[in-house]
C-alpha cells in the first residue's frame, strides 16, 4: 500500500535514515564480508598472511565427522529446548486462560522470567545442580546417584537444556495465551454443546486454531535455541566436558576466539549465516513478522 | 493486521462459564508452574544469606542464614577477587541497557519515518539494507567483528560497547508498519496546519504510537541488560564489565567461590529487568503479541 500524501524534499529523508545505515553498513555488512571473504582463505604456515583456498575451509569441516556431531547435536538441542519450554508454556497458557479467581497475578508470576538474562538463569540452574555445592545435585550423589556435569557428558547436555527451556517458557506462555485469547468464544461454546469437553475439546478444537501461534512459536524457539543460549552454555560449560554441550555458535567461538583457527572459524559463521537467513525466509514467507529486539 | 488482545484485563466470558466452585485443578498446576519460576531464584535469595563456607561443605539450604543482608553489601561495594564492585557493574548494565533501547528506538523511528512519508532516491534499497540485518546476528560474524571494531579503536569502550547494537530492523519494520496504517487525512490535515515533517513526527506520530515505544523499551531494555557474547568479545577490561559479565567472572575456581556474593550478585542482576516487565506488563504483552499477527 503506497501512500499518497507525502512530504517533500530528499535531504531531510536522507539524513534521517544515514545513522542506521552507517551503523548497519560498518557493524553488520563490512564484518559479514569479511567473514565471507576469510571463509576462503587460510593464514599461511608463517603467519604472515593469508592464501586464498577456495572452498577448502568448507570440504574440510563436511569430511570432519566432530563438525557434523556438533550440528546433530544443535539440531537435537534446538528440538530439547522448543518441545520443553514449549510444552508446559502451553500446558500453563491452557490453564491461566480459564476464568478463576486470581489470573491478573498467576499471569504477572508466569510471565517475570521473560527478564531473566539467559547467563542468570545459567546460574540459577547452577546453584541447584552443581555436584558440590547445588541443592539437587549434592542430594543426588548423596543418594547413590553419580551426578557431575563436568565430567557426564549427557547430564551436561540435560543441565544446558534445563537452564535454556526454563527462560523461555515465559515467552512462549504470553504467546500461547494471546493465542487462546483471539479463539472466538463462540467456537467453544459451540464445541461445548455439541458434548466435547476437556481434552476432547482440546485436540480437536482449540489446538488446531492454534496452529499459527504454534508454527511462529517453533521458528522463534528453534532460533532462540541455536543462537542466544551461547550465555547459558559458554558460563556452564564452555562446551564441555570434550564436546557435549557444544552448539554451533559455540564451536565458532570456540575455534576463532579461543583456538584462533580464523578461516574454519569464518566458514563456520557463514554455514551459520544460512541457517539464518533460512529461518527469517521461513518466518517472513510463512508468519508475519517477529518484535524481537 | 493486529488484533487487541486483552491478556491482562478480564476477558468477557458468558454465564456458563463462571464458576461458583473453586477451579482446584487450574489453581493446582498454575501454582506448579508458578513455583518452578519462583524456587530457583529463592533459592539464590536464600542462599545469599548464608555463609559461602558453609555453602562450599554443601550446606545450601532453602531457608535463609544468618548473614543477612552481609553478601550484599560485600558484593556491592567490594566485588569479589579480580572483578569490580558490583554498584560498577550495575551501572554499566544500566547504561548500556538504556543506550541501546533508546537508541534502537531513536533511530528507527526516524529511518521509518524516512522511508514511509518520503520519496527519495535510493528508499528502496536503504529498507533493504536496514532489512537484511535482521539475519546477520552478532553470533554469526563474531571474528571479523572484533577485527572491524578493533581496526575502528572501539575495542574496551563504552562506544563500541553499545554503538554497534544500536541498527534494529526489527524496531524499523514494527514502526514502518504503525505508521503505514495512519490514514493519510491525517498527513493531509498536518500539511494543511502548516506543519512541516519534523512537526508531523513530534506532535503527531510520537504521540500515536507511544504505547509501541513503551512496548519496544521493555523488550530492548531486556536485550541491552542480558547482552553476553557482545561484552565478551568487545570489552576485554574489567572496567566495563556488566553485571552478567562480572558474575561468570566471579565463578573462577569453583572450590573458592565466594557463593553468597555469587548468589547475591544473580539476584541482584534479576531486580532491575525484571522490575521493567512487571511495571510495563500491559504495554510489554500486548506490543509484544501484536506485530506477530
Amino acid at each position: 500500500m503506497e501512500r499518497r500524501t507525502l512530504f517533500n524534499g530528499w535531504v531531510l529523508p536522507a539524513l534521517l535514515v544515514l545513522p542506521q545505515l552507517l551503523i548497519s553498513i560498518v557493524f553488520f555488512y563490512w564484518p559479514a564480508g569479511q567473514a565471507m571473504w576469510s571463509s576462503l582463505t587460510t593464514e599461511d604456515p608463517f603467519g604472515l598472511g593469508s592464501v586464498f583456498v577456495g572452498a577448502d575451509n568448507f570440504t574440510a569441516l563436511f569430511a570432519d565427522p566432530r563438525y557434523l556431531a556438533t550440528i546433530l547435536r544443535t539440531l537435537l538441542f534446538c528440538a530439547a529446548v522448543a518441545a520443553l519450554s514449549m510444552s508446559i508454556a502451553l500446558i500453563l497458557a491452557v490453564f491461566a486462560d480459564r476464568d478463576i479467581r486470581g489470573r491478573g497475578i498467576y499471569r504477572t508470576l508466569l510471565i517475570w522470567p521473560y527478564a531473566v538474562a539467559p547467563v542468570i538463569s545459567a546460574m540459577l540452574w547452577l546453584f541447584i545442580l552443581n555436584p558440590q555445592v547445588g541443592l539437587l545435585g549434592r542430594w543426588l550423589n548423596a543418594h547413590g546417584i553419580p551426578w557431575d556435569y563436568n565430567v557426564n557428558g549427557g547430564q551436561a547436555l540435560l543441565m544446558v537444556i534445563v537452564a535454556s527451556a526454563w527462560k523461555q517458557v515465559s515467552y512462549n506462555f504470553i504467546f500461547f495465551l494471546a493465542g487462546l485469547q483471539s479463539i472466538p468464544r463462540a467456537v467453544i461454546e459451540a464445541a461445548r454443546m455439541d458434548g466435547a469437553r476437556g481434552w476432547h475439546r482440546f485436540r480437536t478444537i482449540t489446538f488446531p486454531l492454534l496452529a499459527p501461534t504454534t508454527f511462529f512459536l517453533i521458528v522463534v524457539n528453534l532460533t532462540y535455541a541455536a543462537f542466544d543460549t551461547f550465555g547459558t552454555i559458554w558460563s556452564l560449560t564452555q562446551g564441555g566436558p570434550g564436546q557435549s554441550t557444544e552448539t554451533l555458535v559455540v564451536k565458532v567461538y570456540r575455534d576463532g576466539v579461543v583456538n584462533l583457527d580464523l578461516g574454519s572459524s569464518s566458514a563456520q559463521s557463514v554455514i551459520l549465516m544460512a541457517g539464518v537467513i533460512l529461518l527469517t525466509v521461513i518466518q517472513f514467507r510463512f508468519i508475519g513478522r517477529r518484535t524481537n529486539a | 493486521m493486529s488484533q487487541a488482545i486483552g491478556i491482562v484485563g478480564p476477558a468477557p466470558r458468558t454465564a456458563a462459564t463462571a464458576r461458583e466452585r473453586p477451579d482446584w485443578l487450574a489453581h493446582a498446576v498454575l501454582g506448579v508452574g508458578v513455583l518452578l519460576f519462583a524456587l530457583p531464584v529463592w533459592l539464590a535469595i536464600a542462599g545469599s544469606t548464608q555463609q559461602s563456607g558453609a555453602i562450599l561443605r554443601g550446606d545450601l539450604s532453602l531457608l535463609p542464614g544468618s548473614e543477612g543482608l552481609a553478601a550484599y553489601r560485600r558484593v556491592l561495594l567490594n566485588g569479589e577477587l579480580g572483578t569490580q564492585p558490583v554498584w560498577h557493574m550495575l551501572l554499566i548494565s544500566g547504561g548500556m541497557a538504556l543506550v541501546i533501547a533508546i537508541g534502537k528506538i531513536v533511530i528507527s523511528l526516524l529511518s521509518a519515518f524516512a522511508v514511509v512519508f518520503f520519496r527519495f532516491p535510493f528508499r528502496r534499497t536503504a529498507f533493504w539494507i536496514i532489512f537484511v540485518t535482521l539475519m546477520l546476528p552478532v553470533e554469526v560474524r563474531i571474528i571479523p567483528t572484533y577485527a572491524v571494531m578493533s581496526q575502528l579503536h572501539l575495542i574496551s569502550t563504552f562506544a563500541g560497547l553499545t554503538v554497534p547494537l544500536i541498527a534494529s530492523a526489527t524496531a524499523t519494520l514494527l514502526f514502518r508498519q504503525i505508521f503505514a496504517a495512519i490514514p493519510d487525512e491525517l498527513v493531509e490535515a498536518a500539511r494543511m496546519d502548516g506543519a512541516g515533517p519534523l512537526r508531523f513526527l513530534r506532535d503527531i506520530l510520537i504521540p500515536v504510537s507511544a504505547t509501541n515505544i513503551a512496548a519496544l523499551f521493555v523488550i530492548l531494555f531486556v536485550f541491552g541488560w542480558n547482552q553476553y557474547l557482545w561484552p565478551l568479545l568487545v570489552a576485554t577490561t574489567p572496567q566495563l564489565d556488566t553485571i552478567v559479565i562480572g558474575i561468570v567472572r566471579m565463578i573462577g575456581v569453583e572450590s573458592e567461590t565466594d557463593w553468597a556474593g555469587v548468589m547475591a550478585t544473580a539476584v541482584l542482576a534479576l531486580i532491575p529487568p525484571v522490575i521493567v516487565v512487571v511495571l510495563m506488563q500491559r504495554w510489554f504483552v500486548s506490543g509484544l503479541t501484536e506485530g506477530e499477527k
